[in-house]
């Protein structure tokens, strides 16, 4: 394996508004200065409206922690897979059905790598970045927390299986 | 005595009525259980946020922490429900 480089163009940011998902692969790909890259895969997650029954999602962070915890996340994707560039840009705030919550993307020679990559960062995302979600309600009330995916921790311990190298 | 930062997230943080708050930790409190088991007397709120203990997770400076972890030069506690990011 190759994997122990970091690529430089590792990119992690925590916004508080207008997360473009679009610019965000644009600026990706733009980024990457490099040659060899044969493959991108993205991710971008978005607010579920509930067919009306959710106005918004508040998301709270800790941003002490939160980008320590997205770039260890990043690095161990590195450790991994030969990858050229990762990006992970991640929301938080008032949040409105159909904005972009998360965005994450991957890039490699070949694309069997940068897929593994995009999923392996969004489960480990999943359970161990600090973000949580709260509903509110279209009568401008606070709703509730939401849950853990119950499946979240399932998916994450999948990757345990193979050895990082 | 050790004086920490205590800082709580989501339904922990409201269930405390504090986004956070100094402490000095009486020296019996060693590890993260020791220091949630030592949080739950210490009023109606915090009984509370702790009263499901096996749902809480903890960070000691910005890294996750199981139970058993030490708290020795710790400067930083976080305790919050089970993320739900992305």
């Amino acid at each position: 394996m190759s994997g122990a480089v970091i690529p430089t163009c590792a990119d992690i940011r925590l916004i508080g508004e207008g997360l473009d998902p679009g610019r965000e692969l644009e600026r990706f790909i733009a980024g990457l200065g490099d040659a060899n890259v044969g493959a991108v895969v993205s991710f971008t997650g978005l607010c579920r409206g509930d067919g009306g029954r959710i106005a918004a999602l508040e998301l709270e962070h800790y941003p002490a922690m939160a980008e320590r915890e997205l770039r260890r996340v990043a690095q161990r994707a590195c450790r991994r897979w030969s990858l050229l560039g990762i990006a992970v840009v991640h929301r938080y705030g008032l949040i409105l059905p159909g904005e972009t919550i998360v965005f994450v993307a991957a890039a490699s020679v070949r694309r069997a790598e940068a897929f593994l990559a995009a999923e392996f960062l969004m489960d480990h995302l999943k359970t161990d970045a600090p973000f949580w979600k709260r509903e509110r309600l279209p009568d401008g009330q606070p709703g509730g927390w939401v849950a853990a995916g119950d499946d979240d921790r399932t998916r994450r311990a999948r990757w345990d299986d193979a050895p990082e190298s | 005595m050790s004086r920490v930062t205590l800082v709580y997230f989501a339904w922990v943080r409201e269930r405390i009525g504090k986004r956070f708050e100094q402490r000095d930790l009486p020296a019996d409190v060693r590890t993260v259980g020791e220091l949630m088991d030592w949080l739950k007397g210490q009023g109606a709120g915090y009984a509370a946020a702790f009263a499901d203990d096996s749902v809480i997770q903890a960070a000691l400076d910005y890294v996750h922490a199981p139970k058993d972890a030490s708290l020795e030069n710790v400067r930083e506690v976080a305790f919050f429900p089970p993320v739900s990011g992305g």
